[in-house]
């Protein structure tokens, strides 16, 4: 038989938002509480086993964090201590891929596929139906091009 | 967390996820436990029983969807609190019959008709019902009586003059008697 929904709150909905706070930061925190029990409260009547009510309502928490994380993708995450690790492969600035992309069609695709594909010129050179010394010079054409563009 | 917890029973309200809103309040005998579902107030526990039994009894006959949620039952609470003043006479709730059913629930309908300061004998209410004859199924009626005060079984005695019984215990009956000023 199933207890009444309230003695599920009396006993579990400290460690509730305890467990969010620590998962999607204290302000955002009342919003998973409150996404939390509304669907547990929606699936209670059907739930078949209360044997392990607080496992159940921790597992709901949970997922309701991830979908939080999911919907914030992009927004950092409060964190008490920022861990130090090397920053690599930085995002393409935006300024040279703009530059890129008003360089003559040749040119232009030879520098994407050397640094945006990472290809060696014979691939580039057969990408572009061209000899490895016209890719070679249109990718020498380009990044001078570049270079002066951004100078 | 009481705000995260009040904010909560708004929302599950909202939503039609509240079956069963309950709420502890106090009177003159000690403390009443009472239930509404959204049709109306359907559970009055007196204080001679246990709150939790009950809690637990509404959660399996109704809904485990149960909630403390005082703000549904302000209307209950205000009449409560003015009948025990002596300031209300006749109590204007929606009611919920559903924990009754049958005859059982002829007679209390029977019972929430017996206007303020009057009493009926088990006889009058098995007539009511329907049933002259059934006087003891008439007081076991009265006995199960899911919403005591506010379904004034208190004011049904025996032919003779005698208390008969009460749930909440005689004591209880002859100071609502008394209250109504039936009784000296």
């Amino acid at each position: 038989m199933l207890p009444p929904f309230q003695n599920l709150l009396d006993e579990h909905a400290a460690d509730v938002m305890g467990v969010l706070r620590g998962a999607v930061g204290r302000s955002e925190a009342e919003d998973c509480f409150q996404e939390t029990f509304l669907a547990a409260l929606r699936a209670y009547p059907k739930l078949g086993d209360a044997s392990n009510l607080r496992g159940w309502l921790l597992t709901i928490a949970h997922r309701k964090a991830i979908d939080h994380h999911r919907a914030n993708g992009r927004r950092p995450l409060p964190v008490a201590e920022v861990a130090e690790v090397a920053v690599t492969d930085p995002e393409p600035d935006d300024g040279i891929w703009a530059a890129v992309g008003v360089l003559p069609p040749k040119q232009r695709a030879a520098v994407a596929l050397r640094y945006a594909c990472d290809l060696p010129h014979a691939e580039i050179a057969a990408a572009l139906g061209c000899s490895p010394e016209a890719a070679r010079r249109s990718l020498h054409e380009g990044i001078k091009r570049l270079r002066k563009e951004l100078a | 967390m009481k705000a995260s917890l009040d904010r909560f029973a708004d929302r599950a309200a909202a939503e039609g996820l509240l079956d069963v809103a309950y709420a502890n309040v106090d009177s003159p005998f000690g403390p009443l436990l009472i239930a509404a579902t959204p049709s109306g107030l359907v559970r009055v526990n007196l204080p001679a029983y246990d709150p939790e039994e009950t809690l637990e009894e509404l959660a399996a006959r109704i809904s485990p969807r149960l909630l403390e949620a005082p703000a549904k039952l302000d209307d209950v609470r205000r009449e409560l609190d003015l009948y025990f003043e002596g300031r209300l006479t006749e109590f204007d709730l929606p009611i919920d019959w559903q924990l009754t059913d049958g005859f059982r629930k002829k007679v209390q309908r029977a019972i929430a008709r017996i206007p303020y300061g009057q009493t009926r004998s088990y006889t009058d209410m098995a007539r009511s019902a329907g049933n002259e004859r059934a006087v003891r199924a008439a007081g076991t009626a009265c006995g199960s009586n899911p919403i005591p005060i506010v379904v004034p079984c208190h004011r049904v005695l025996r032919s003779g003059g005698g208390l008969g019984g009460y749930g909440g215990g005689l004591p209880m009956k002859e100071a609502l008697l008394r209250l109504e000023g039936v009784l000296p």
